[in-house]
């Protein structure tokens, strides 16, 4: 065992912050898929920074309604002093969009991280041991799975909060439901593809080896397994954006008083749509579009990174030592998956040697 | 799309997952059938527990649709006459017990039964649904082949913005841009509803009304019925569908990849296989199963989706009404019609695995 941990460690390892997540995509991209991580960085970048400095930013408060001029007035056009217009309900459009940010960010950091934990892991041993648990888990999350996510989001929304909306409560409620959607997620598609690598034959090597079933699960299943994990990742970052959205958008969101939220916002616009007033729905939906396709970019372009299929491979002559060793271990594997289990066999032994 | 069939008795085909399959014996995808099939029942049963529990938390129905109009003295009377005031377990028993002779309660608000409901609501919702499969399956599948082929060059980048934009883009602001830009300002396409109101009146007279407005608008016999009907069809339509295209592309791409890049793909190539056919064919046929199993999870997508569009377009289905209940706090229509969503999902999850293990034996268990 400590042969193949020395083998796969030794080549020169990059520094830490060569090995960071995105850093070490950023610097294995090149051509097309460094342009979609690039641009996908910068419109998180942007989000990030409007959600943390929005008390900043924006000209007025989310719920701000006048200030020494008097009133706003409702449903302006965009004009000097206010930017992007003001909405139905004589808001600032400019400054409840940015306030949004600060609203979406938190749920979405609270949900994916909850789910993200809990779905792995169940999926993982559920499909490596299987018997009955598997059985019992499969059922349960398949029923939960069955609920449209929005549906169950609304259920789980009126339960927490009793339909009352404050800022944190609000959050919370929409953070939570989002969590009970994603899980199930998580633990089919990890589930699914440990069932899958378990029948491959690098993992019959390492069990004539003699290897716990422990350390199969989380050296040889879990690293092959993560593949999806990145674009799942991101995939549900931005559901949870429109999930938020969504519940916002039926009237289950946060109350205009006690945070800025997007969908709220949208669904205040249909009335203005069909009047030909525009300024009140684009801006907020451009907002929404704008953050689900950075992360979403992000996702794509990690995943494509992570999967030695799909990755645009550098010129031979400028490739770094680096992707070598990065391709052995995690993607060589899977290149056998594609292709043939023979070459894994040979991987292994090689490792071993 | 290709007949899949057509591929499996193509000698140039990939042979081998067909003689596992032969290896492992026919009675192994039986058996599997029918585990999966009884695995539907627990499913059901624990959902509907499920959403029970969850709408009793917060109360007996009467008192959140009706509290603060009536008096306390009136509630209490009601709840009682409802048997609310029982314990949980004696309702929930006899909840289960109902809905096994199909029957759903009534409505607190309008005192309809709920089963109506569903049958009247539902084929809407089932129409819509459909019609954003159709512009699913017809934009997204070819061009995510498209992209596969010309991986990383101009196409395929163009291609996949597109498909992460449409995917991007929330149902009810694609569905608010298409109201805003092609009918009120353009004005080509109506704005709201699912027909105008002559071809409602028409539909209305039918002797068997099927629920579904396209056909029902063929039975009228009137060419102004069915392009009205398709015409307040597109909008929704393509709202709900393009936001599953954007999601089958990127499928249909990253799977399509994988498998064009096999050792087999070569192996065609070099017998002369045209271009085409390797992609339609030789690569898109391995790379199905994940595709049809993240496409069996789209359906809960385009329910969700479908309740969102509705609502702006005033789409009158299940998604519309569900959210009418919704503020009206009337909890018992809301867990019928969450619980007959629900039961959908579970029977397509359902026919996705069996499809699922009836291309690649490695699945059943």
């Amino acid at each position: 065992m400590s042969v193949e941990t020395t083998s796969v460690a030794s080549p020169s390892r990059p520094s830490l912050w060569k090995r960071l997540p995105v850093i070490h995509q950023l610097r294995q991209s090149v051509g097309l898929q460094r342009g979609m991580l690039v641009a996908g960085l910068i419109l998180t970048g942007i989000f990030v920074l409007a959600a943390i400095f929005a008390p900043l930013i924006a000209p007025f408060g989310y719920g701000q309604l006048r200030d020494e001029n008097g009133t706003f007035g409702a449903q302006q056009p965009p004009s000097a002093e206010h930017l992007l217009g003001t909405t139905v309900g004589g808001y600032d459009v400019l400054s409840r969009v940015i306030w949004g940010s600060q609203t979406a960010m938190l749920v979405i950091l609270i949900a994916v991280v909850l789910s993200i934990f809990a779905g792995v892991f169940l999926g993982l041993f559920s499909g490596y041991l299987g018997g009955w648990v598997d059985r019992v888990l499969v059922v349960v999350c398949d029923a939960i799975y069955a609920f449209p996510s929005l549906l169950l989001a609304i259920v789980m929304s009126i339960v927490i909060s009793g339909g009352q909306s404050s800022l944190f409560g609000g959050i919370l409620a929409a953070a939570i439901s989002i969590t009970v959607v994603f899980i199930p997620q998580y633990f089919r598609v990890i589930r699914a593809e440990t069932v899958r690598i378990k029948a491959e034959a690098f993992v019959e090597s390492a069990k004539v080896l003699g290897s716990s079933s422990f350390r199969i699960m989380f050296r040889h299943v879990l690293r092959n397994a993560t593949r999806t994990l990145p674009l799942i990742f991101t995939l549900n970052a931005s559901e949870a954006i429109l999930t938020l959205a969504g519940l916002g958008f039926l009237g289950f969101g946060i109350e205009p008083t006690s945070a800025a939220e997007w969908g709220y916002d949208l669904n205040k616009s249909i009335s203005d749509v069909t009047s030909g007033i525009w300024w009140t729905s684009v801006f907020p939906g451009l907002a929404i579009v704008m953050v689900v396709l950075g992360v979403t970019l992000i996702g794509e372009s990690m995943n494509d990174l992570a999967d030695p299929r799909l990755r645009t491979r550098r010129r031979a002559d400028g490739a770094p030592a680096a992707l070598a060793t990065s391709t052995v271990v995690p993607g060589g594997s899977l290149d056998s998956v594609a292709d043939l289990d023979t070459a894994s066999v040979f991987k292994s032994g090689e490792a071993l040697s | 799309m290709s007949s899949p069939s057509i591929a499996v008795a193509d000698p140039e085909g990939p042979t081998a997952p067909r003689k596992k399959r032969r290896g492992s014996g026919g009675g192994n995808l039986g058996r599997y059938v029918i585990t999966r099939l009884l695995l539907i029942i627990p499913t059901v049963f624990i959902l509907v527990t499920m959403v029970f529990l969850l709408m009793r938390l917060i109360g007996d129905p009467i008192t959140a649709a009706l509290g603060g109009r009536l008096s306390a003295d009136q509630l209490q009377e009601r709840i009682a006459a409802a048997g609310y005031d029982r314990p949980l377990i004696v309702q929930y028993v006899e909840y289960i017990g109902q809905i096994f002779t199909g029957n759903f309660g009534s409505t607190i608000s309008d005192g309809r039964p709920v089963t109506e409901i569903l049958i009247t609501y539902g084929g809407a919702t089932l129409e819509l649904a459909v019609y954003a499969l159709i512009v699913a399956f017809i934009l997204g599948i070819p061009l995510g082949m498209i992209s596969a082929y010309f991986r990383d060059k101009w196409p395929d980048a163009v291609l996949r913005v597109t498909a992460i934009l449409w995917y991007a883009t929330p149902v009810f602001f694609s569905a608010l841009l298409f109201k805003l830009v092609f009918a009120v300002w353009l004005k080509w396409l109506p704005v709201a509803g699912r027909a105008s109101t002559r071809t409602e009146l028409d539909i209305q007279f039918l002797p068997s009304p099927t629920g579904f407005h396209l056909i029902d608008a063929f039975q009228t016999g009137n060419s102004n019925n069915v392009s009205d009907v398709l015409s307040h069809a597109v909008l929704p339509g393509l709202a709900l569908g393009l936001l599953t295209a954007g999601v089958f592309l990127r499928l249909v791409r990253t799977n399509v990849i994988g498998t064009l890049s096999a050792q087999y793909v070569d192996a065609a190539r070099s017998r002369g296989v045209s271009e085409i056919r390797l992609v339609t064919r030789h690569a898109y046929k391995p790379a199905l199963i994940p595709i049809i199993t993240v496409m069996g999870m789209q359906i809960a997508l385009l329910l969700g989706g479908a309740v969102l569009t509705e609502t702006v377009f005033e789409w009158k289905g299940l998604g519309f009404m569900l959210v009418q209940y919704l503020s009206a706090r009337d909890y018992v229509a809301v867990q019928g019609i969450v619980m007959l969503l629900a039961v959908i999902v579970a029977v397509t999850n359902f026919i996705v695995d069996v499809i699922a293990a009836l291309i690649d034996p490695r699945v059943r268990y």
